[in-house]
């Protein structure tokens, strides 16, 4: 799932101190699950701002809703009916629901509430990590289920380089490094002969090297 | 045991129900300070309820801080259940400290800061 953090609240009073009706819209989605942008912390977000314009004296609407997803239209129309009360919209979604948003209402000003950060998993609660890099075309069928574009700091396909040391990255001492992970599982999978074969050269235009992604899928248009 | 009459306890039935939200609204309703006074660190009958508050009690003094409240009108004590000495002890340390701070800007502005005028339903 996509992972975010919270914004900073001094940024936010920032973007928003101008204003005097806001809208605060969290995504039910990848940003509840990570605890940065769902209605509890639209919630909270929105508590701290009514506590800062107060103490500022300054008589603003804060209003406060959460949508199932902001990265689908759906979801996003059912603000049509209210989003003209409003000066200014936070949205705590990640960055596709944010610009999704901005992009349906291209008259109102859309502020980000949290920085979106990766898509990766739940290691713990609070603690995540990064496995995928979308880069569009995945070969972990070749490194035992650990992705050397995500988990290799230099997204080496034939690694690992010469700044690994006792398991752990060059980049720091904590860093794990991908492709001895690559390793031991492929080790543990009897599979190591898959070191004998280099890898081909990556072909980088289904990632960012090709620009601007999009995918069609006839089958499932209406 | 005595202690200052201006505070007006809420019972809950761990400190680990305590939420984030929780705290900032009693801000909002104009508190001039707020403690949460949970079991000793180890003693929690629901293992780490106490240790939750504990996180988030930190969460709402950085947004104190930040909206220009003070962190410094809440805190978290613990204290068990036979420490009523203490617990007057506490009462009175936190009237001083929030006395010290002079009263809440909000409730000094307007009373209360102004809740949510409507819900906008998703």
């Amino acid at each position: 799932m996509i992972r975010a953090v919270p914004k900073p609240l001094e940024e936010i009073i920032q973007y928003v101190n101008d204003y005097d009706k806001l809208l605060i819209a969290g995504c039910d989605g990848c940003v509840t699950v990570c605890e940065a942008g769902g209605l509890k912390e639209v919630k909270i977000l929105g508590s701290a701002l009514r506590l800062h314009f107060a103490q500022a004296n300054k008589p603003v609407v804060i209003d406060e809703t959460s949508l199932t997803r902001q990265c689908d239209k759906e979801y996003l129309a059912q603000l049509r009916d209210s989003i003209d009360n409003y000066d200014a919209v936070v949205s705590l979604a990640c960055g596709c629901g944010i610009q999704f948003l901005a992009d349906m209402y291209d008259t109102k000003l859309v502020f980000p509430g949290v920085n979106t950060s990766f898509m990766g998993v739940t290691e713990e609660r609070g603690v995540y990590s990064e496995r995928c890099q979308g880069c569009g075309t995945c070969i972990l069928a070749e490194t035992g289920g650990v992705c050397p574009i995500a988990r290799c700091s230099k997204r080496m396909l034939n690694g690992p380089c010469g700044g690994s040391d006792k398991g752990k990255c060059e980049v720091s001492p904590e860093m794990p490094c991908g492709w001895q992970l690559i390793y031991e599982r492929l080790k543990t999978l009897g599979q190591l002969d898959r070191f004998e074969k280099p890898v081909d050269p990556k072909d980088w235009t289904s990632s960012r090297d090709g620009g601007i992604r999009k995918i069609v899928r006839e089958d499932l248009r209406i | 045991m005595q202690y200052p009459p201006d505070v007006r306890i809420i019972q809950v039935p761990c400190t680990g129900k305590v939420d984030i939200i929780h705290l900032l609204q009693a801000f909002e309703a104009g508190a001039d300070g707020v403690f949460v006074a949970g079991c000793l660190e180890g003693d929690c009958h629901f293992m780490e309820g106490n240790l939750f508050a504990k996180k988030r009690v930190r969460r709402v003094k950085e947004i104190l801080d930040k909206v220009g409240l003070t962190g410094g009108r809440i805190e978290m004590f613990n204290l068990s259940a036979g420490m009523g000495g203490r617990f007057a002890e506490i009462v009175k340390e936190m009237d001083e400290r929030v006395r010290a701070l002079g009263p809440s800007p909000i409730r000094a502005s307007k009373g209360a800061a102004p809740r949510p005028t409507r819900e906008v339903t998703a």
